[in-house]
């Protein structure tokens, strides 16, 4: 069994974004890039199904700053295989990642592929669904537990309101993992200090990054406010006054 | 039947070496005075006294398979009262700590805590390029050593509570004004200072603790000053006593010792009375750990109309706030266990004391306690100040 996971590194929202002056992408120099928190999910839950039957874990991402580490805190965790895909992911959206990824993952041949559901940098879709398409493979998303069976897994499969699936698939598939069935490990600093002395991270380059099919961006901007909150002050009667008038005025109140 | 036995034996030779070779776990009485001492003991299936007895048996499995060790506080207060003068909270708790957390035993809060000190450099998990933003309209202008670029007297490590945490954010703005008062040259590290780690190490994760110190140590050295002084007990004690085990050695002092050695010069800046009775809390990485009750104690009496007064627990018998050891970031856990909070005993205990003012000197206790008051019955008129707050107050500043 070979469950290869996608990693991909997404604006980390603990600092301010800004946007570039050409008025349509993030400013690079101040971005500092975290694990797409799905993604992290799809990284246990591959590691849980390891955990449960023999299988080989395979965790790809692509060049990003600072992914080093988190290539080697998927092997801390249990991965057995981490390999970096190289070029300029600056610019590329999810349709080329997908088509960049796939050489590589048909070389592989995996049973499972994990991916996070989303990731807050998703402008063309997720990248799962595109991924699967690129693989002629199925893709079941919003998954939060997963089984290995004899030649399919039982999925569990979560829709709005509370409702839940289950689903037999037959692998290979590609999966959107909403969450795994527990949250993501800790791994001690030391154990992954550790880690980068005696492991190595391969490296692959990407043939072509095209993202053909994806969508246009024609202006990114912050939330821009056109109203405020009106503070109503006074003693209780006064407070209360006014708000029946304004009931009245917006029509709520004859 | 041990659950690992590898892992097993690494604890046990790591006990006996953090004890002595184990000689001082075999002097152990078993008399029961750190299990009666431990806030928590009660809640513990294995408090300090049942733990030793579990280690000389060979079982540590036993305590390794309950989350006991997460109700430990590193407070001190067992390895104060121990007559054979065993080091359990260093040596064992904390050991059996970091065991738990190799293993990837760790409750979720804490997890995140330290996921925030490794990804953000603070447990809070606050942008690393926002350190210094609580100076922002403070005039003078407080000095960021990276963009002063010269030589200070003293370089303040403000720690993580004092430099994000909204109420504390006060008392740093206070002690700006003591130092400015008394004309003293400070500079502080903004951006590039780092949590002191000092509660992730006791919390058992020493990796991130001495990834921590790395990092202030590069920042300590790109700058030239004469002494390190803080606003942070942990802080102080992981300076004082930690980094140099790292090779980190630098001079450092506490607020309260710093102003109690300008004493003569503090003195007539104290104009305004504060006519109120207040009892001072010890912080247990001041006081218990690091012996200064004399400096903060000093420092209210000066304040004039101040009468100071005891609680029932006090000097090296003082309760913990339940920050340490990892509690700041244990508290919902911690809760369900215990259905209590220690910093919501010690409330009762300054009330039960008639005060009009509890004082404190930690950062993690002036919200600690005006939380747990908000959660206690007639708290009244109590308010909690730190030391520098009072100062300020009566400098009428």
């Amino acid at each position: 069994m070979k469950i290869i996971v996608i990693i991909k590194l997404v604006p980390d929202l603990v600092e301010e974004l800004s946007i570039n002056s050409d008025g349509v992408s993030l400013d690079s120099a101040w971005l500092r890039m975290i694990i797409n928190e799905f993604d992290d999910h799809a990284l246990e839950q591959a590691i849980l199904l390891k955990e449960r039957k023999p299988a080989q874990v395979i965790a790809i991402s692509p060049d990003y700053d600072g992914v080093d580490e988190v290539l080697f805190t998927a092997i801390a965790k249990g991965a057995d295989q981490v390999i970096k895909l190289k070029g300029d992911f600056s610019n590329s959206n999810n349709h080329a990642l997908a088509r960049g990824l796939t050489p590589l993952i048909q070389e592989i041949q995996p049973d499972l592929v994990l991916t996070g559901v989303q990731a807050n940098n998703d402008q063309d879709g997720s990248l799962g669904p595109t991924l699967a398409a690129c693989l002629n493979m199925p893709f079941i998303g919003y998954v939060s537990g997963v089984a290995l069976e004899e030649n399919s897994v039982l999925l569990k499969k979560e829709y709005p309101g509370g409702v839940l699936s289950e689903i037999i698939v037959t692998i290979p598939v590609v999966l959107g993992i909403q969450a795994a069935e527990k949250p993501p490990r800790y791994v001690a600093v030391s154990k992954v200090r550790q880690i980068m002395k005696t492991s190595t991270i391969e490296e692959k380059q990407v043939s072509e990054l095209n993202n053909n099919g994806g969508v246009k961006i024609t202006r990114m901007f912050q939330p821009e406010t056109n109203s405020h909150a009106e503070m109503i002050t006074g003693n209780p009667e006064e407070v209360a006054d006014k708000l029946l008038s304004i009931f009245k005025d917006i029509g709520v109140l004859k | 039947m041990p659950v690992n036995e590898t892992a097993q034996n690494i604890f046990y030779e790591r006990i006996q070496e953090s004890t002595l070779d184990g000689e001082k776990l075999r002097n152990c009485l078993q008399c029961g005075n750190c299990s009666g001492v431990c806030p928590f003991g009660f809640v513990m299936v294995y408090p300090p006294s049942r733990m030793i007895a579990q280690v000389r048996a060979n079982r540590f499995e036993n305590i390794l398979s309950t989350e006991n060790i997460w109700m430990c506080v590193s407070c001190y207060a067992c390895s104060n009262v121990c007559p054979a003068k065993i080091p359990i909270t260093a040596g064992l708790m904390t050991v059996a700590k970091e065991e738990l957390l190799l293993a990837g035993n760790v409750p979720s809060e804490l997890q995140t805590a330290l996921e925030n000190s490794q990804r953000y450099g603070n447990p809070l998990g606050e942008s690393p390029r926002k350190r210094a933003d609580w100076t922002r309209e403070i005039l003078p202008e407080v000095k960021i050593m990276g963009k002063y670029r010269q030589p200070v007297k003293f370089l303040w490590f403000v720690g993580d509570y004092s430099s994000y945490h909204p109420r504390v954010q006060q008392i740093s703005k206070s002690f700006v004004k003591i130092l400015n008062a008394l004309g003293i040259d400070f500079g502080i590290l903004g951006p590039e200072e780092y949590s002191d780690g000092d509660s992730q190490r006791l919390a058992g994760e020493r990796g991130l603790f001495e990834m921590l110190a790395e990092k202030n140590n590069q920042a300590f050295c790109k700058y030239e000053f004469q002494e390190i002084i803080t606003t942070d007990p942990h802080a102080y004690n992981a300076l004082k006593n930690e980094y140099p085990k790292l090779g980190i050695s630098f001079p450092v002092r506490h607020y309260t010792e710093l102003l109690f050695d300008l004493i003569e010069s503090v003195r007539p800046l104290l104009n305004h009375p504060i006519n109120s009775k207040v009892t001072y809390h010890d912080p247990c990485y001041l006081g218990r750990v690091n012996d200064i009750f004399n400096q903060p104690r000093q420092l209210l009496k000066e304040i004039p109309g101040v009468q100071l007064v005891e609680m029932p627990h006090n000097l090296k018998n003082s309760l913990c706030c339940g920050g340490g050891g990892g509690g700041m970031w244990l508290d919902g856990f911690q809760w369900e266990k215990a259905q209590i909070r220690l910093s919501e005993w010690r409330i009762q205990e300054a009330l039960g004391t008639n005060v009009d003012i509890l004082a404190v000197a930690c950062p993690y206790e002036t919200p600690r306690f005006e939380d747990a008051a908000k959660n206690i019955d007639k708290t009244g008129h109590l308010k909690i100040k730190d030391i520098a707050e009072l100062l300020v107050e009566s400098m009428g500043i």
